[in-house]
């Protein structure tokens, strides 16, 4: 007898399309995160597949700071036009320049937490009820807890102790007006999943990802990128090294790693030795045990 | 390197009492299968050194939030995620104690495995009544007890068959298919990853052997073709100006191009013209699979319909028998009005009767007492404003499922199993 199974890349990438669907069918003003970061790729990447051969119902949004690998600006315009989507860009420099936020300042100044106002007022201005993004459970351990569909309320908090239950696959979308919903439809990935995805399916990616040589300097154990968004300390000497991105956020914020892993078959075995988390070189998240937590209750992914 | 492609997805859930070790399990599990990176256990270990903890707690790796660990206690269901090259699992790890039934029919509504911790000095207490009973109302296909705590009883032989006993004989009881016991130290490591040295007498696999083996092939209904519309794809361009797709995830059955099916509600017949993905055309899809569906003849679908094999419908009914488990601080209210999810369908219902309330530590079914409140499960009977298209759970758990939606609030209330 025929057996009929499912390998769990493509039960996840099964479960991703469902809850993609969903959003579309529930919400009226649905749009996607896209930060040209893997996750946000392969996401889009899901959507694709999901209204196949029809075009994305919903347009893709990037929440921008301004600081940027220019790499990521590059990769992010040629994937929008070959998808055919339409792109939002909601400028963290167009929210400071109205006063809205205060720039940090210092040799650490990032504007990583800036972007919960930016993209609270995107979400405000173009009426989005639902916000997708490519957030995964096994990244954080606030993310841990997360739902599928999890509610925001109109100031866009989250209330980690208050979530809706989810069971099997049937997803609250009920909401008042003004309220909305960010939903991640790889939940249940993790980054060996979405790697072993990206390989399996031939997906394209900004080349960060890849190994290569770049003019770098250490603070705090950790390998940043020099750019003339952080000021260097006399003592933070800048060398020349063979680094990769696992994880792209802005150039203030996003530690390299040393790697010589330049295909997608090194990286994964990379991936498969390695012995700390994928966010163990961003410095938001290491602000505090709670970092993350406290920036999702105001509104962050 | 290339093996990752025959991997497939085991989803359990793990329950236990306080104290039973439930977490030390987990631990153990990422911890012997090399899942926990060096940066998570120094951090677990930094805290557990500043609370004064002797060992390192392996249970601060799965509480997640602020007030978890103040207070340590879990709160909610947290979802761990690890891979032997056989297998990659999804843990939903629910609470022992707050809102216990609430988290556990949570985080169980999509396990296909539920490991139920006994610790071996107490035996069976009613505790696991509750946990067993939970397990086999939501239908979960394999169940594992693991009598933890062995090196406390020096290992007998006799505790484990004596418990051993007691469950098998309260579980015929109930309706569980596969059920397993496993003498297990999560503290030591007996029987988790490695096979122990302490216990001859047991011939049985160990658990991570047992997780990473259990057939599960036949957990998903391949029988009853069930096609619940999602959305209609409808692109609109000059390539595919005539395309109308029907996209969705299978619900149940082996659905084959050229097959005779109907569609419900409007019960128009037409054969299937082609399963489609974007990687191209498919022979037959089967769930839980997303694809979209042509059929030769235009017949109006939308979503909440359900597309189904001529000779094999679900049932069709506005009145509906559900067994239910509550979600909320406000009680259900009989003869109120509420809103009800049900596969991609929406309709309003109202509670027509509460036949009675199940004490889920013995079983009895009380009908004197109907006041359905937080935690309660109970068997009611609703009648929907519109036809729900429906097997019983016991037969499909994507057909046979709802939720119930206060429609002041849109909580969700109530997590319903169809029997009827």
């Amino acid at each position: 007898m025929q057996t009929y199974n499912l390998t769990h890349l493509k039960e996840l990438e099964s479960e991703a399309i469902y809850v993609i669907r969903e959003v579309a069918a529930q919400f009226e003003n649905p749009v996607l995160l896209f930060s040209g970061g893997k996750d946000s790729i392969v996401c889009a990447h899901l959507a694709k597949k999901a209204f196949y051969p029809a075009k994305l119902p919903f347009p893709l949004m990037h929440v921008d700071t301004g600081h940027n690998f220019p790499e990521t600006i590059a990769f992010r315009d040629k994937f929008i036009k070959e998808l055919g989507a339409e792109l939002i860009v909601a400028s963290v420099q167009e929210s400071i320049d109205q006063g809205k936020v205060v720039e940090e300042k210092g040799f650490n100044a990032s504007r990583n937490g800036l972007q919960t106002v930016t993209l609270l007022d995107g979400i405000e201005k173009h009426k989005f009820d639902a916000a997708m993004g490519g957030a995964r459970r096994d990244e954080e351990k606030a993310r841990a807890k997360e739902r599928f569909f999890s509610h925001r309320d109109e100031f866009g908090q989250w209330d980690p102790k208050n979530q809706r239950p989810e069971l099997w696959n049937i997803f609250n979308g009920f909401k008042n007006f003004g309220e909305n919903f960010r939903v991640f439809p790889i939940s249940n990935w993790t980054e060996m999943d979405v790697w072993q995805y990206i390989l399996a399916e031939g997906i394209e990616l900004p080349p960060l990802y890849f190994a290569h040589e770049r003019e770098c300097f250490v603070r705090d154990g950790v390998v940043m990128s020099t750019s003339k968004f952080i000021p260097q300390r006399d003592t933070e000497e800048t060398k020349t090294m063979q680094v990769r991105f696992r994880t792209i956020g802005d150039m203030t914020c996003t530690g390299a790693v040393e790697s010589d892993a330049d295909t997608l078959e090194k990286i994964i075995e990379e991936v498969a030795a390695t012995r700390t988390t994928e966010r163990g070189t961003r410095s938001d998240d290491k602000r505090s045990e709670a970092a993350m937590e406290d920036r999702k209750r105001q509104g962050y992914f | 390197m290339s093996s990752y492609l025959d991997m497939e997805l085991l989803r359990f859930s793990t329950a236990g009492s306080v104290d039973d070790g439930k977490s030390t399990l987990i631990g153990r599990l990422l911890y012997d299968s090399k899942s926990i990176f060096e940066d998570q256990y120094e951090a677990i270990e930094q805290t557990s050194k500043k609370k004064g903890d002797e060992h390192v707690n392996l249970a601060l790796l799965t509480d997640g939030l602020r007030s978890e660990r103040e207070q340590g206690i879990t709160i909610d269901v947290a979802y761990r995620y690890f891979a032997t090259p056989k297998r990659k699992f999804i843990i939903a790890d629910t609470p022992g104690h707050i809102q216990y039934t609430r988290n556990m029919v949570t985080g169980a509504s999509t396990s296909n495995l539920s490991i139920i911790l006994i610790d071996a000095r107490k035996g069976i207490i009613e505790q696991t009544h509750r946990h067993t009973f939970i397990a086999s109302l939501l239908g979960i296909p394999h169940v594992v007890f693991c009598i933890n705590k062995m090196d406390l009883v020096d290992y007998s032989e006799e505790t484990f068959e004596k418990i051993k006993k007691e469950v098998e004989a309260f579980a015929s009881k109930l309706d569980v298919k596969d059920i397993h016991f496993i003498p297990i130290s999560a503290l030591k490591g007996d029987n988790v990853v490695n096979k122990s040295e302490n216990m001859d007498w047991y011939k049985g696999s160990t658990l991570l052997y047992l997780l990473e083996n259990i057939h599960i092939g036949s957990d998903h209904n391949h029988i009853d073709c069930r096609f619940p519309v999602q959305s209609v794809i409808r692109p609109h361009s000059d390539e595919f100006h005539d395309y109308r797709g029907y996209a969705g995830r299978i619900a149940g059955g082996v659905f084959k191009k050229g097959d005779k099916v109907i569609a419900l509600p409007s019960g128009f017949s037409s054969k299937i013209k082609s399963i489609d993905t974007m990687d191209g055309e498919l022979q037959e899809a089967y769930a839980p699979m997303s694809v979209s569906m042509t059929l030769e003849d235009e017949i109006d679908i939308s979503r909440g319909d359900m597309i189904v094999r001529e000779n094999n419908q679900p049932n069709v009914s506005q009145d509906v028998d559900v067994m239910i488990c509550w979600l909320n601080d406000k009680p259900l209210q009989a003869g109120g009005k509420y809103a009800v999810k049900h596969t991609t369908n929406d309709a309003r219902c109202i509670i027509k009767d509460v036949r009675y309330k199940i004490d889920i530590n013995t079983l009895h079914r009380n009908e004197e007492d109907k006041n359905i409140g937080m935690n309660d499960i109970g068997r009611i009977a609703i009648r929907t404003t519109k036809p729900l298209y429906f097997d019983s759970y016991r037969r499909n758990r994507n057909t046979g499922s709802l939720i119930i939606i206060d429609e002041a609030t849109h909580e969700t209330v109530g997590a319903g199993m169809i029997l009827t």
